[in-house]
């Protein structure tokens, strides 16, 4: 079965030891220090950067509160950037769920960054042959930055010191999720995730919008890769049609003229 | 004649042409300058030499040179079906020279793709690793394919020139040819618009519709013919060579025709999904969206139905407004649309257009020196009238 991460807003502290966890554990580079609202650094996930925590101050009953959510690829069930990419560079692990990047199969259209409902996929932009950036989900079959496949966490579940993530069975997550909003009143009686774009590995519970953290308030529930797929099966059907229909009509307008030429020549004889 | 001559030496000994103007001593600079834009962002990468980002992964060289280049080079396949499949002999005048452009714009897309993708020494990878669940794997093979076929459809022309004893055997390949090549851009013309397809929670609801392919497979039909229009205008200038007005007229209306369908599809689909209103919000998005089915479908078609179309200042603005609402279509598509739900702000740099413009110049060049060397605007039965 495919696994998956919980994460509870309610309870992340902001300490960030995921970020570091995961530059550390990926060999990424660091760079120097930039916030986005005070709070958020990176500003954004970036080429070297497979995740950031955004940090958000909300008002609520005359008060503020800072809630921070974790972002990284969600790992969809039917990833849209995975059908969109026309070299198989990503693919989607079935058996861990992981949706990985393969770079020697890029060619650098960029087409996933975009066909992303979460925006997640980013570039080398500085880099004379850039590649793709995401989270691997700390899976990877080559070995080297595997842990999934080892059966351990990601390496940003293993450091989180306050529960906020979780690893496991998606099933068994996507139960603990719902026992916690019904045990709780403060959540919101939403999973991101268990639906969003068909379903993701990645699953939120919160007691803040989820739009807060830059997830798109108008996500469907349809898995994005049907859109293309009910798009191209007809192309074999429009291709042999459309052929066969041209060459009906080369032939038989063809011969029309060949007639009325002749009808001429038998008129002026 | 030539059996004794090599293919090489045949070329080598051809009285080539090119005829030197001040219009295309710019062009050459413009091309020049293109070229070395190039030749840098191929040398340092992409960063360096545009002004894309992760929220503006796709700018300038795909929406105009990809986008908007294959459509705009659609007239060669439309004129194909009617001259070559419907044998309406009447428009043959134009059908060697509409191919052409189909030609030179598919090659000069070809270079603009390559441009943008970051990996370029990897492009020939979806050849072998098939990633057919992709609506770019689509339009991949059949750009592909289609310039292979072209420039094979190409060769009947050359060989009337030089390596004269290929010629009939492209002749006898030629209706096979003109077959594949109408069906390939059938298919990747709408796949071009099916690629925003998956962005459903991105492109704006004016633009995203679940008939967007069929949308911009119908719009690169209907604007070969205006592309005509402005071609045999700028042409005819440049050659002193006229296109009869009852031969431009009859395409126009028959490009007429399917904007009648492109609107009425357009409208019912809007309807349909109940977005009608956005276009009277009064924001951004709906003002352009006026403004591109306004000046780029519906006077083109009072223009192409009434007396208008019986002039050549008629026929010619048919041609700017519908090659012009055509590129505002397309621009809408990757940028209007897009900038609402991806944020942020992209302007493309000094190289970014100077590569588009250079290719274009390139274009016109290549254009020029083909005309004045091969049988494109006088054969068969039509010859210049001046």
């Amino acid at each position: 079965m495919a696994k998956g991460v919980l994460v509870d807003i309610t309870r992340c502290m902001g300490c960030k030891s995921c970020q570091v966890a995961c530059k550390q554990w990926n060999d990424l580079p660091a760079s120097n220090p930039a916030f986005a609202n005070g709070l958020t650094s990176p500003p954004d996930m970036d080429g070297y950067t497979y995740t950031t925590v955004k940090m958000e101050v909300i008002e609520r009953d005359r008060d503020y509160i800072i809630r921070g959510a974790k972002r990284q690829c969600m790992h969809c069930e039917h990833p849209a950037c995975a059908s969109a990419c026309f070299a198989k560079a990503l693919q989607r692990d079935p058996k861990t769920g992981a949706v990985l990047y393969y770079p020697h199969l890029c060619v650098g259209c960029r087409y996933c960054m975009l066909a992303c409902p979460f925006d997640i996929p980013k570039y080398q932009w500085d880099k004379q042959f850039p590649l793709v950036a995401k989270c691997q989900f700390c899976f990877d079959p080559e070995g080297k930055y595997d842990r999934l496949g080892r059966g351990l966490a990601p390496a940003c579940v293993d450091t989180c010191p306050t529960g906020a993530l979780k690893f496991g069975e998606r099933d068994e997550l996507l139960k603990e999720a719902w026992s916690r909003i019904n045990s709780n009143p403060k959540y919101l009686k939403k999973v991101m995730g268990e639906k969003e774009a068909g379903g993701t590995s990645w699953l939120y519970i919160s007691d803040v919008p989820f739009e807060t953290f830059g997830f798109r308030p108008n996500l469907g529930i349809k898995p994005l890769p049907e859109y293309s797929h009910n798009f191209l099966k007809w192309t074999p059907i429009i291709a042999m049609g459309w052929g066969t229909l041209l060459t009906v009509l080369y032939h038989y307008t063809k011969r029309r003229e060949q007639i009325a030429s002749e009808g001429d020549k038998n008129v002026h004889m | 004649m030539s059996e004794n001559k090599g293919l090489l030496k045949e070329i080598a000994e051809y009285k080539w042409k090119f005829t030197m103007t001040p219009a295309r001593k710019v062009l050459l600079l413009l091309a020049g300058l293109g070229v070395v834009c190039m030749l840098y962002r191929l040398a340092t990468g992409l960063g360096t030499s545009t002004n894309l980002s992760d929220k503006w992964p796709w700018g300038l060289w795909i929406g105009f040179d990809v986008l908007t280049g294959v459509a705009l080079a659609g007239g060669g396949y439309g004129t194909a079906i009617i001259v070559h499949v419907l044998h309406r002999n009447k428009y043959h005048a134009i059908a060697r020279s509409a191919m052409l452009t189909s030609l030179l714009g598919y090659l000069l897309v070809m270079a603009g793709l390559f441009m943008d993708i970051g990996q370029w020494f990897n492009f020939w990878r979806p050849f072998v690793s098939w990633g057919h669940s992709s609506v770019l794997f689509e339009v991949f093979w059949c750009v592909s394919c289609y310039t292979t076929v072209q420039v094979l459809e190409f060769g009947e022309i050359v060989t009337e020139k030089v390596g004269t004893k290929y010629h009939e055997a492209f002749k006898k390949a030629l209706p096979v040819l003109m077959i594949i090549g109408i069906v390939f851009p059938t298919l990747h013309q709408s796949s071009l618009g099916a690629l925003y397809l998956i962005m459903v929670d991105k492109l704006y609801p004016l633009w995203w519709s679940p008939y967007i392919g069929l949308l911009f497979l119908m719009s690169s039909f209907f604007v070969g013919p205006a592309m005509i229009c402005v071609e045999t205008a700028l042409a005819g200038k440049a050659f002193n060579h006229e296109v009869p007005i009852p031969v431009l007229r009859g395409l126009v209306r028959i490009s007429g025709v399917f904007m009648v369908l492109y609107l009425g599809l357009k409208l019912y689909d809007l309807a349909n999904r109940g977005v009608f209103n956005l276009m009277f919000e009064g924001n951004l998005e709906g003002n352009l969206f006026l403004l591109e089915i306004i000046l780029g479908i519906i006077i083109p078609i009072i223009i192409a139905f009434s007396g208008m179309s019986n002039t050549r200042r008629g026929l010619v603005t048919f041609g700017v407004l519908v090659s012009g609402g055509l590129i505002f279509n397309r621009m809408n598509v990757v940028f209007t649309g897009m900038s609402a739900a991806i944020g942020g702000w992209y302007f493309p740099s000094i190289m970014e257009w100077s590569v588009s413009i250079g290719l274009v110049a390139i274009g016109c060049l290549v254009y020029c020196f083909i005309v004045e060397n091969f049988n494109i605007l006088e054969h068969g039965e039509h010859k210049v009238i001046a």
